[in-house]
């Protein structure tokens, strides 16, 4: 965020934000248990009596590790990852993220059709033949195992439904 | 010889036609997880574990630890042809696997590999049935504050023993507690950190976790190194396996150490990872040649790859005897013990003697079996691995979606999927152990009411955990293990300002 010329970037943000939100995790821990009571009621310790010290360690131990990185400050900061590496993750996540949403609205089988599809032909280059064949024959075997086999039910959507299953 | 008598009782049960299936079935489907990556043992167990809620809970035991078992043997294969380890703990076995595979000789390392993983895990099979029994019927006399002192050594030995930072895992431990605190309070029948949110009643699943974290959270992290599969290939016949035991026999030293490591690593939660680095670290350090580990020594790939099975196998004891799981996947099974009915712990060896048992002679046939499954079936697998990573990454992340949203049929368990998933990417590259979180997500509401009950007993003193013998001994060794690295630190730190003042490099 700081250097656009560097193509790495550093340690020290991604660590202080997570021990950020696991500070921010402890207290939504502690207040809710103070809600709740950390004291003893007539037929013994209440519903926030462990929780509130199980908040009260993870706010220290995220305290510790901020800590810890504020003494290393001076220090040059390790990398986390390098830039093309992060695009890459963020290629796969974005997808991933998408998916689950068409999950909602396409159904399972469908959505994991398009997936792997968009993999295929975005990642692996493949011909379409070869994307429409595993793309298509994936969740095809994925139907045929859960929902014949093992009768478990997956999420559906309008096109099952057209077709009647 | 009771244990003689009922492990004849066990082998009854796991040797009838349709647990000789599961067997077959889980154990081809577990090397097939191995070999993937993004999916490991406690993921793939997980995603599965949906499936069996149908079944006989011996039958599904029966194929889930097989299912254990055959991703033990797979994260070899990867590993030692492709120089890509398939599970964590086979990072060590690519130390001189690899290389023996660039020298030709991957026929030999994936036979030293399968036969010491066999070797380990039979070994750790032969404790548990004669360690199991006893631990059970000793166990029978704990009350809470003794099961929460057993509890508190679990996860003690977790920050003492882990090579992570001890604020990490002590963070990522409290992590998976809070989340096993969200939704209604058995006791008290509060509600939680739920905030109004009806999906949040229930709790965070840990299947859901494990999940993310193992599965999606490796995507991610393959994704990132951008891997093109380059690998060796391998045909096994039976002359070079014939003397490649015959070089191996030669090497029992190696074998007993590792598996001494492996199984006290796998009893105290350390776990096959640490166990295959640790034993693979012994072996250089008491080999007469320590220069040629790395150059393709046998023994650099039969001390860890011994260590990590007998590790994974014994992880199996604590689980059984006390309901405390050693491992991950450990951890998930147990799971399953719940969900199928069964109360793990000291009281499964009385009133389940038929699971119990068959579970354990399953081990000694799922392990035999699995031996000669992957010495016979290497190619196969191999050839697996050159299907290219644009096809493999999407089918695993359906696969673990489908698995997410088997466990309670909720679209909110997938979106947790994935959140899970950044979270695994995010501790794994700032070195946040998962294990802890993980089994603290499992073992969270047993060890709150284990607390309570003492707490009850008690009258709020902490004082309960020393008031005899036993329950002190445990509490004791648990703070031993939890500040012995400090004491150590403060040691050597005190050794370096008496010596030389030389300048740290830390």
């Amino acid at each position: 965020m700081s250097e656009p010329e560097s193509t790495t970037v550093g340690k020290r943000g991604p660590e202080l934000g997570m021990a950020g939100v696991l500070a921010a995790i402890a207290l939504v821990v502690i207040v809710d248990s103070l809600r709740v009571g950390i004291g003893w009621a007539d037929d013994g310790p209440r519903a926030g009596y462990f929780p509130f010290y199980i908040g009260g360690l993870l706010l220290a131990a995220s305290l510790a590790i901020v800590v810890g990185e504020l003494r290393h400050w001076r220090q040059p900061d390790p990398p986390f990852a390098e830039r093309a590496q992060l695009r890459s993750v963020v290629a796969v996540l974005l997808p991933m993220v998408a998916y689950v949403a068409l999950i909602w609205g396409l159904g399972i089988y469908l959505a994991s059709a398009l997936l792997i599809g968009y993999f295929m032909r975005r990642h692996g280059q493949y011909r379409w033949p070869a994307t429409v064949a595993v793309s298509v024959g994936v969740p095809l075997l994925l139907f045929a195992v859960f929902e014949k086999w093992f009768l478990v039910p997956l999420p559906k959507g309008p096109i099952e439904h057209l077709i009647g299953l | 010889m009771e244990e003689i008598t009922n492990l004849m009782h066990g082998f009854g049960v796991a040797l009838t036609l349709p647990n000789l299936g599961f067997m077959l079935i889980g154990l081809t489907l577990g090397v097939l997880i191995g070999v993937l990556p993004g999916l490991g043992g406690a993921n793939g167990v997980a995603i599965l574990l949906p499936l069996t809620f149908s079944m006989n809970p011996t039958s599904a035991i029966i194929m889930l630890s097989c299912i254990y078992w055959g991703a033990l043997f797979g994260g070899a294969i990867t590993s030692i042809l492709f120089n890509i380890p398939g599970e964590p703990w086979s990072v060590a076995t690519t130390f001189d696997g690899y290389p023996m595979a660039q020298q030709g000789k991957a026929a030999q390392a994936l036979t030293a590999a399968f036969t010491s993983s066999f070797v380990g895990a039979l070994f750790a099979v032969l404790l548990i049935t004669f360690l199991a029994p006893i631990l059970a019927k000793f166990a029978l006399k704990f009350g809470p504050p003794e099961f929460f002192a057993v509890q508190l050594l679990t996860f003690c030995s977790f920050v003492g023993t882990s090579k992570e930072p001890p604020a990490k895992t002590i963070a990522s431990m409290m992590l998976g507690f809070a989340l096993a605190a969200v939704g209604m309070d058995s006791v008290t029948g509060n509600l939680r950190m739920t905030f109004g949110v009806p999906e949040l009643l229930k709790g965070f699943d840990f299947l859901i976790a494990v999940i993310g974290l193992f599965g999606i959270g490796e995507i991610l992290l393959t994704m990132e190194e951008g891997l093109a599969f380059k690998g060796k290939s391998a045909k096994i016949n039976f002359k070079v396996v014939w003397q490649t035991w015959g070089e191996l026999a030669r090497h029992w030293k190696t074998f007993l150490r590792s598996t001494a490591i492996g199984c006290w690593m796998g009893i105290t939660p350390g776990g096959a990872t640490p166990a295959s680095f640790m034993s693979y670290g012994m072996a250089r350090r008491m080999s007469d040649d320590p220069q040629s580990f790395g150059k393709g020594q046998i023994q650099g790939v039969i001390a860890p790859e011994t260590a990590a099975h007998a590790a994974g196998t014994s992880a199996l004891l604590p689980m059984l005897t006390l309901g405390i799981p050693g491992s991950p996947t450990a951890a998930v099974l147990l799971g399953g013990l719940l969900i199928w009915g069964l109360q793990p712990g000291p009281m499964l060896f009385v009133e389940q003697k038929d699971f119990v048992w068959g579970l354990i002679a399953s081990m000694y046939l799922g392990n035999l079996v699995g031996l000669i499954v992957v010495l016979t079936t290497v190619p196969w697998w191999a050839a697996i691995l050159r299907i290219p990573f644009s096809v493999i990454a999407p089918v695993i992340i359906v696969i673990c979606a489908i698995g997410a949203y088997t466990v309670h049929s909720a679209m909110f368990d997938v979106v947790m999927m994935l959140v899970f998933g950044v979270v695994g990417y995010v501790f794994k590259k700032l070195r946040y152990p998962l294990a802890p979180m993980v089994l603290a997500l499992v073992l969270g509401d047993m060890a709150e009411a284990s607390f309570r009950q003492s707490m009850l007993a008690s009258q709020g003193k902490l004082s309960i955990f020393w008031s005899n013998p036993l329950v002190g001994g445990i509490t004791a060794l648990a703070l031993v293990i939890l500040l012995w690295p400090a004491v150590q630190r403060a040691r050597g730190w005190a050794r370096s300002r008496g010596a030389a003042p030389v300048g740290d490099p830390s």
